[in-house]
């Protein structure tokens, strides 16, 4: 908990989003636009990735008792470094709340977002953001205490429920309670700590997010039998990566690192076998280890960046399989396109 | 002596000076340096704000005020207004600074009198008295303010749920959704008594300036209390009889999973409300006291000599000369007071800060967002420092 980290983040942000934008003008005609397209560069001249996570969402992005960070989103931003400098310790993770993330990744304090973010027509539109890839596809659920004798989430005429602020969550909840016509009160809390804790405490009889973050926040409690998850889906949360639009090379980097995690799965490329596939007959896997294509270098990466990713890494399964199974996460819509799921890749070709 | 002349020399005008166009002249040094430095001071706003405008449209990041029409959709707990989410983002920054200024104007109300009473308990000669009000003020004021709200947030979500709310009396729930109190049910009558009690107050603070006007003159002691019975006390229970007198209440009841009818305090309305007015008692408690002590000794003394009581000698002479002293840094605290309810967003309570932080995170438009909030802050500060200003002005000593 950093109660103080609360409000300064924001007034940081909001401080430091007024100073990038106004300030970097000394000869602004050439350099505002530059600024904005040459992500990829400044990644490369700094020798290190920007990556804004989640404060800590269990199976997300959450540090370790030794201050490691680790979870799904985490490992997309070690992917991306792998795939920009071969090496996926040369990250620098920047916690950001749902409040301030969008702030942070304007004012170009993180270069990529990895943060449980729904990809919304407004978002990409007026918020100066692109989503590449969608890492997980999602939905919005309730979580209620066992004991409450709740089964289904449109009992829950007059309760109280916990809200973040600020996120789709919010407006997904007051168009659900509308077209039902439910009548709620509810309690937002920005820090996803206190919200918990206000749930976990009773201030609330439901909380709402997406179903991943409710498996998340039932697995971290003392015992995850005494709450229930309800049946209702209420909402699409497709949670993608963001960058800065304008920025196509970038963002072509992040979305063919993510194809790259889904077509390794599809054809069978793990990390344990990625360094023996040099006879595999199959073209479209030598063309991933680049053995032949140079699909590498049309990215401007080098021509083994898949092998070094999958060997780092491993691929969607295995990242799936390593922080998202041990919660109580299903494969379910994230299976591949060829499982029944949504998870598809274009062909590395 | 009418015969007196003035001196020649008083009445001579001061030399013409002639405008110089030269560097020696102080008044064109003067003009030249002031249109320097409004000139560069203009460059800057101009070139910070052209940036600003020019970078945000490079970057394809919306810009005006054109939001504020839009459906926020956003939920609100607790509303001064009537409030749903179908309504405009400026309406829900409304419904956030009405609960703003409910803590605020609350909480200045409260931690005044609390912390006037702190202050003079820790003169008192009770040895108990002053001590306990010494360990007070030292504690609470060396404790951050924001853990201070979360601890009381934290207490009050401890409380046990509403099936198994406490009722210390008959209708009145205590529980970890707030605490339910019997309300009436609001109808016009009431709001036209309330209108004729404020009436009455004004007709007998005029009556009383009149009488006491009156008594200067020829000495006369008037009675104004039953001019004050009838004006503020008569007057309203006779309209609101005229009206029908309408008496039901709306008395909370466990439906579902919640009270439903009276009003509610909420957990955290009432968490930040109890955190700065326990926090910033302390600092006033400090200010009064330093305000009393501030009043000569002599002054006690003489007003005792006189035959007043102590109660008197507080009342009638020291306070009035102590205040003098209170009121300017007093200012400060109230406006810290308005300025410290932003932290609000850490219990959510929903502040402007809270909503327009979710204004600007949901449109992205954080500048505009911000600005609001500055706007607001500087205007409710603006408005307090004036009218304290003036009310030093009015209580300060009248010097010939």
């Amino acid at each position: 908990m950093q109660p103080f980290g609360l409000s300064f983040a924001r007034a940081l942000g909001a401080a430091a989003l007024g100073v990038t934008l106004a300030l970097p003008g000394l000869a602004r005609a050439q350099q505002a636009p530059a600024a904005a397209a040459n992500t990829f560069d400044a990644v490369k001249s700094r020798g290190q990735l920007v990556c804004g996570v989640n404060t800590g969402l269990a199976g997300f992005a959450q540090p370790d008792s030794q201050g490691v960070w680790r979870g799904f989103d985490v490992e997309y931003c070690r992917a991306v470094a792998t795939a920009i400098f071969g090496d996926p310790n040369k990250v620098r993770y920047v916690p950001t709340t749902a409040q301030n993330r969008f702030t942070a990744l304007q004012s170009g304090e993180v270069d990529v977002m990895a943060r449980n973010t729904t990809w919304t027509l407004s978002r990409d539109t007026s918020l100066g953001l692109d989503f590449p890839a969608v890492n997980f596809y999602d939905g919005q659920g309730f979580m209620v205490k066992t004991a409450l004798g709740v089964k289904s989430a449109k009992e829950l005429e007059g309760a109280t429920i916990c809200v973040q602020p600020g996120t789709t969550t919010e407006q997904n909840l007051t168009d659900w309670a509308r077209s039902n016509r439910i009548k709620f009160t509810p309690v937002v809390i920005e820090r996803l700590e206190e919200l918990v804790s206000a749930y976990v405490a009773g201030r609330c009889d439901a909380y709402t997010t997406d179903v991943s973050g409710l498996a998340a926040t039932r697995s971290a409690q003392p015992k995850p039998a005494d709450h229930l998850i309800l049946p209702e889906v209420i909402s699409k949360e497709p949670l993608a990566l963001g960058v800065r639009q304008g920025d196509a090379r970038f963002a072509d980097v992040v979305r063919w690192t993510h194809f790259l995690l889904l077509s390794a799965e599809e054809f069978g490329i793990t990390q344990a076998n990625v360094d023996k596939l040099g006879n595999d007959p199959r073209p479209e896997v030598q063309r991933i280890i680049g053995k032949n294509g140079g699909l590498g270098p049309m990215l401007g990466l080098a021509d083994d960046w898949a092998v070094k990713v999958v060997k780092a890494i491993g691929n969607y399964g295995e990242v799936f399989d390593r922080h998202l199974k041990p919660i109580g996460i299903q494969r379910g819509p994230n299976a591949q396109w060829n499982q029944g799921g949504l998870q598809f890749s274009p062909p590395f070709r | 002596m009418s015969q007196t002349t003035i001196d020649p020399r008083l009445m001579r005008a001061p030399p013409k000076r002639k405008l110089r166009l030269s560097w020696a002249d102080e008044r064109i040094r003067g003009v030249v340096w002031q249109v320097l430095v409004v000139g560069i001071v203009g460059t800057i706003v101009w070139w910070l704000w052209s940036n600003t405008v020019h970078n945000l449209e490079v970057r394809k990041i919306a810009t005006g005020f054109g939001f504020l029409t839009r459906e926020a959709g956003l939920p609100v707990a607790e509303s001064v207004i009537e409030y749903s989410p179908t309504d405009t983002y400026l309406r829900a920054l409304t419904v956030g600074l009405l609960n703003t200024l409910k803590v605020a104007v609350v909480g200045i109300v409260l931690s005044t009198i609390l912390g006037t009473v702190i202050g003079i308990a820790r003169l008192s000669r009770n040895w108990l008295v002053a001590k306990l009000s010494a360990i007070y003020v030292e504690v609470i004021r060396d404790l951050p303010l924001l853990l201070q709200l979360l601890f009381w947030y934290t207490i009050l979500q401890s409380l046990p749920g509403p099936r198994q709310a406490m009722q210390p009396v008959p209708g009145v729930f205590l529980s970890n959704r707030g605490l339910k109190l019997p309300w009436l049910d609001w109808q016009d009558a009431h709001s036209l008594a309330l209108l004729a009690l404020l009436l009455g107050a004004v007709v007998t603070w005029f009556y009383r300036r009149q009488a006491l006007a009156k008594r200067i003159l020829d000495g006369q002691p008037r009675r104004i209390w039953p001019v004050a019975l009838g004006a503020m006390g008569a007057l309203p229970v006779l309209v609101w009889a005229a009206l029908g007198a309408p008496w039901t209440a709306d008395w909370p009841e466990l439906r579902g999973f919640n009270f439903r009818g009276g009003v509610t305090v909420s957990p955290e309305f009432f968490a930040l409300l109890l955190g700065l007015v326990l926090y910033t008692a302390g600092f006033i408690a400090e200010i009064v006291r330093a305000g009393i002590l501030a009043v000569p000794q002599g002054q006690w003394e003489a007003a005792q000599a006189l035959g007043l009581h102590p109660g008197q000698v507080l009342r009638q002479i020291v306070l009035p000369q102590a205040l003098r002293v209170i009121i300017p840094p007093m200012t400060s605290q109230y406006l810290n007071i308005t300025k410290n309810s932003s932290l609000a967003v850490a219990i959510g309570y929903q502040d402007i800060v809270s909503i327009a932080n979710t204004t600007l995170n949901q449109t992205g438009q954080a500048i505009e967002g911000i600005a609001i909030i500055m706007l607001v802050y500087l205007t409710i500060s603006l408005s307090i420092s004036l009218f304290m200003n003036w009310y030093n002005a009015r209580i300060a000593l009248v010097e010939r």
